[in-house]
């Protein structure tokens, strides 16, 4: 086994040291009639890396990569060109297998990137602090509802009809599980400011989206207005982290809370996972935040150094008592973000976010051209919702045909909605003028 | 014969120099490093993007009013900048880490491989079912491992740790409870007081009662407690136990805990954080459990990244099955593999959604390529040499150091600092491990034992390596037994002297910021 | 009831000590708790006009490694908290029964004072710890 270095002299020698026959001695505790004999039934025994990599690869063959032909899926997930050196640095063995910095006297380097990361999705979202990350854009949107409920002491949570739909849901569960009531808005296109309205002086937060799952981008500065008038707080969510370079950011619109997916700046497609949830809140709220903060420090000599804080808030020491029950983060994922982030700049990131919206742009005015198509987004970033005059599903699986992918159909998402003839799309950076040349061609073809 | 006169010496001379102070603030191969803050500037940029045409843009007036102000670097800055932060850092690949419960296994660079292959890592989650069937099979086959091993019917693949699998289980449960009719009258969760800090988070996050249970003098759950806790029943929801513990030792009584739970109408949580020491030797599922989650990134060694991303699949039996939360893969009879992604048909009792997508795909790849590589043999070998290992150090230590439990552990050996001079704590003896180039032990955890060191070798190590560890960590002890004050002030050898926790948390500094200029001296 | 003219303090099992006058009391933390804590880095502190029953979760003090409940030792309502220990919270450990003083709270029952501990019978407590 090229995993395990014991030899079995090792073993036998070990074996005297401890005193004991054979490692059956060790396991004396099991119940007699739960011991295993032998190795488990009906499992394939160890196998070479050739073998495993055959194996593997020969699964990886069947599913279509983005990469491999014109592709138009978001939807809270984007395929971003990610630099070759960001793999390498996340790659580095002393980040890939470190754990969690508990002695940061032999982990400045994770504390260091931590405090940039932290740094750095504060100035993108225009807040005051953001955490070390949490598992993903829609967990941190949860923790924010539920963050909101100790802050403000009351117990109802308000979701706007755009929000991601896997957020709402993850944010359901885990305010349900806790007593929290959730009271969610009609699913619309451009329907954030209907927030506004609904905001009353038993809600802990209103939660809004923008660029929301349609694409639409709302200025959600009355949302914010109208909930600190009933002492509530606003939440602001956002699934593309690329369009803060452009689009007015949670703290410009007065959020209280801004939470978002990370994975476009960094991170690749990975079937959904893992990602890197970016959370960031107002100075007021920082003792109440989930998750870990890294902060400033110095050593016995002085020296300045980083360590991981405020950790009473956390379950190793609240127990049931905690902010959340999180202990992880999403670290190597916010190192990917952070050196992603650091070759680009604050300049890169704004050309980059042009460049996408540009692309999304010339997305939409090529599909408008074709007969029957219907843009429904009003005001988009990169991505946006059309109508076709046929079932999207199928047209989805003509255009698959002819080798794209075209984007997800809005039932997917919303599945009871009415919406069999809507299609959400996207277009990054990585979408040439050709690409968007053969969507328009074969949609014109379909319908 | 020509002869070069300008030879440099090559015979080292003895000079004795304290201590040395250099310009740059670097030593040697350790380099000193700024901020990324202090050394980018907003023009610089390490990316060429093309020029954007200048298209007018359609965002309706709802545009980024302030510029985010943020640094660059080029290419080679970049790179070397998380370069020398990174040799800060200890890892695994550099030496032994023997943080116990945390399980810092060798990470197979094979894995890395196989998650970077275009069809498992640039594949979106949404795109058609029909183009991703490999990955829904990827799923489905790390599924029936996870199934086997445990001899559990289910699994829920979605949870993205330990703790959100954690809440996974105990989320099955209070649905089950809901479905019984008895979700608000069955509140109350058993957690033995040595269980993990997350046990007790969770179940209050899923709206239960903590009630904590003693441990014996063995280490185990004390069952006297446990039946006096279960004299009144019909509020208990269920337990929520580590096994092995986190004591490292097997609970001798886990059966008859199983059973008492049930009988009480409870449901048993195990906390599946230490399977490591078990798979292929025991499986959990004729322990009696319920529900368990299997960290990924310690049982089947996917990398911890310095604190992340995990995995936390979740077993359930017949009993929490039908409560699993969306999304699971199902294969029809077509032999396609397709995603239940709504609460409706074969998903109608499910207790909900509990993220994004459909879990830690990226985890998965590199699970089962571990998994795949070692097979049902070698996962047993790995079960047993962690064991044997961790053995092995207590046999060596517990000479010189204090083992507050009689017998033999699991993967993870438990001292006490009882055996240290007055003034000395665990702490000094952890700090000064650094110095002696390891990772220290898990500190003051589990709470149970005063002073706690928990060790866990794993079974990466060989016998030289761990015979290395235990002579170092030997020294220290009688160090510590001895009252050596020098202790109090480790480490001296590492990248950073000990840092001022104290002064982080009562003035938080969370993020970079200009440093403040000092206003002019006002002309005279 | 017990009238105390003169300030009388009194001590409770969760090292909190508790000094009545007339219808107020002033509520702290015993030397002996804030030296079991360590340093103090947080003191989070009720709101004027909030009321507590014994054994209520009144304030929070958390040092690096550590996060205690200070508890209500007697029925009451807040009058007036130590503000000054937000900014400063090592306050709490350098001057815990004067400085350090967390809350006053108006006594509902005078006679709840009778059943905490005096200096005397508090010194005996924490010697059989």
């Amino acid at each position: 086994m090229r995993y395990l270095p014991l030899t079995a002299d090792d073993r036998a020698e070990m074996l005297k040291t401890i005193g004991a026959k054979s490692v059956d001695d060790f396991y004396a505790d099991v119940p007699e009639s739960a011991r295993l004999h032998g190795t488990v039934e009906g499992l394939p025994d160890h196998q070479g890396e050739l073998a495993v990599e055959r194996h593997m690869s020969k699964l990886a063959a069947k599913n279509r990569a983005a990469s491999s032909g014109p592709f138009f899926v978001g939807a809270g997930a984007y395929k971003h060109h990610v630099p070759a050196s960001v793999d390498m640095i996340i790659q580095r063995s002393e980040f890939l297998t470190t754990y969690t910095p508990y002695q940061p006297e032999i982990a400045q380097g994770t504390l260091q990137t931590l405090f940039e990361f932290q740094t750095q999705v504060a100035a993108l979202t225009a807040m005051d602090v953001a955490n070390a990350s949490m598992y993903d854009g829609s967990t941190a949107c949860a923790e924010a509802a539920v963050m909101a409920t100790r802050a403000t002491r009351r117990k109802k949570v308000i979701l706007s009809g755009g929000l991601h739909p896997h957020y709402a849901a993850a944010t359901k569960m885990l305010c349900e599980a806790q007593g929290i009531e959730v009271v969610q808005l009609e699913h619309a296109i451009d329907g954030e400011l209907a927030l506004a309205d609904a905001v009353d002086d038993q809600t802990a937060c209103v939660i809004g989206q923008s660029p929301n799952t349609f694409g639409t981008v709302t200025d959600l500065s009355p949302v914010a207005e109208a909930a600190h008038g009933k002492g509530a707080l606003l939440v602001s969510v956002f699934t593309e982290a690329v369009s803060l370079g452009l689009v007015t950011p949670p703290g410009e619109m007065g959020a209280d809370i801004a939470v978002g997916e990370g994975q476009s700046i960094g991170n690749g497609l990975n079937f959904g996972g893992p990602y890197v949830g970016l959370f960031a809140c107002t100075q007021k709220l920082v003792r109440q935040m989930p998750g870990r903060l890294c902060g400033e420090t110095t050593d016995a000599e002085g020296k300045r150094g980083f360590v991981l804080t405020l950790s009473t808030r956390e379950q190793h020491i609240r127990r049931d008592k905690a902010t959340s029950n999180i202990c992880t983060n999403s670290g190597l994922c916010a190192l990917a973000f952070t050196a992603h982030m650091t070759l680009l700049g604050g300049k890169g990131l704004e050309q980059m976010a042009v460049l996408n919206h540009e692309a999304a742009c010339d997305l939409a005015d090529a599909l408008a051209a074709v007969p029957g198509v219907e843009i429904l987004t009003p005001r988009f970033f990169n991505e946006f919702a059309f109508r076709t005059p046929m079932n999207a599903e199928a047209v989805l699986a003509m255009l698959d045909e002819a080798g794209i992918v075209g984007g997800v159909r809005a039932s997917r998402l919303f599945p009871g909605d009415h919406m069999g003839d809507v299609i959400l799309c996207a277009a990054t950076e990585c979408t040439t003028p050709e690409d968007i040349a053969a969507y328009a061609a074969a949609l014109k073809e379909i319908i | 014969m020509t002869m070069n006169t300008q030879g440099r010496p090559t015979t080292p001379e003895s000079v004795s120099m304290s201590s040395i102070e250099t310009v740059s603030g670097s030593r040697g191969l350790l380099q000193h490093e700024d901020l990324l803050f202090e050394i980018g500037t907003p023009e610089t940029t390490g990316v060429d993007l093309p020029a954007p045409k200048g298209t007018k843009n359609r965002l309706g007036g709802v545009a980024r009013k302030v510029p985010t102000g943020l640094p660059g670097l080029s290419e080679p800055q970049a790179v070397r900048h998380y370069m020398r932060l990174s040799q800060k850092n200890y890892a695994i690949d550099l030496g032994l880490f023997p943080l116990g419960s945390c399980t810092m296994k060798h990470n197979p660079r094979l894995n890395e491989k196989m998650a970077r292959l275009p069809g498992f890592g640039d594949i979106h989650p949404l795109q058609p079912q029909a183009t991703v069937q490999g990955a829904l099979e990827l799923i489905d086959e790390l599924a029936t491992w996870l199934k086997t091993l445990t001899n559990m019917p289910s699994v829920a693949m979605s949870p993205k740790a330990g703790a959100h699998g954690e809440f996974c289980g105990m989320m099955a449960i209070r649905q089950a409870l809901i479905a019984r009719g008895e979700g608000d009258t069955r509140k109350r969760v058993l957690v033995p007081e040595s269980a993990h800090g997350t046990n007790p988070a969770t179940a209050v996050q899923c709206g239960f009662i903590v009630d904590e249970i003693k441990a014996n003098k063995r280490g185990r759950v004390d069952m006297a407690d446990l039946k006096a806790k279960l004299e009144k029943s019909d509020d208990i929801a269920g337990i929520m136990l580590t096994n092995p513990n986190t004591c490292g030792l097997f609970e001798t009584d886990i059966k008859e805990i199983a059973d008492l739970i049930h009988a009480a109408g409870g449901y048993f949580y195990c906390d599946g954080a230490n399977f490591n020491a078990i798979v292929g030797r025991v499986r959990p599922g004729d322990l009696g459990i319920d529900a368990m989650h299997i960290n990924l990134h310690k049982t089947f060694s996917t990398p911890h990244g310095g604190g992340g991303p995990g995995s936390g699949p979740t077993v359930l039996s017949e009993a929490l099955a039908p409560y699993a939360p969306v999304p699971f893969v199902v294969k029809d009879a077509d032999g396609m593999f397709r995603l239940v992604e709504d609460i409706e048909g074969d998903a109608s009792e499910s207790f909900g959604r509990m993220a994004a997508f459909h879990g830690q795909m990226g985890m998965f790849v590199r699970a089962l390529t571990y998994i795949l590589s070692h097979g049902a043999d070698g996962l047993k070998q790995a079960s047993e040499d962690a064991v044997l290992n961790a053995n092995y150090v207590q046999a060596r230590l517990k000479k010189v150091m204090s083992a507050p439990f009689e017998g033999y552990c699991m993967h993870e050996a438990l001292f006490s600092d009882a055996f240290t001079a007055e003034g000395i704590e665990t702490i000094d003896i952890a700090k000064a491990l650094i110095d002696e180039g390891y990772h220290p032990m898990t500190m003051y955890f589990p709470l149970v034992v005063h002073g706690a060191m928990l060790i866990e070798p794993t079974e990466s190590e060989s016998k030289a390596e761990v015979d290395r560890f235990c002579d170092a960590l030997e020294s220290i002890a009688r160090r510590a037994a001895q009252g050596d004050e020098t202790l109090k002030g480790a480490p001296y050898l590492a990248p950073m002297r000990r840092l001022d926790e104290t002064k982080a948390a009562r003035k938080p500094v969370l993020k970079w910021a200009e440093p403040e200029v000092a206003p002019p001296v006002a002309a005279e | 009831m017990t009238r105390y003219t003169q300030p009388t303090t009194f001590y409770t099992e969760d090292h909190e000590w508790v000094t009545v006058h007339n219808d107020l009391a002033t509520v702290g933390i015993t030397h002996y708790a804030e030296n079991a804590l360590g340093d103090i880095v947080f003191v989070e502190l009720p709101e004027v006009g909030a009321e507590f029953a014994p054994g209520d979760d009144m304030a929070v003090v958390e040092s690096v490694k550590a996060a205690s409940d200070v508890y209500a030792p007697i029925h009451g309502k807040v009058v007036e908290v130590n503000g000054a220990l937000t900014d400063k919270p090592e306050t709490v450990n350098e001057s815990p029964t004067e400085k350090g003083w967390f809350c006053v709270l108006e006594i509902k029952d005078g006679g709840e004072i009778a059943g905490l501990m005096d200096e005397a019978a508090y010194k005996a407590y924490c010697e059989g710890l």
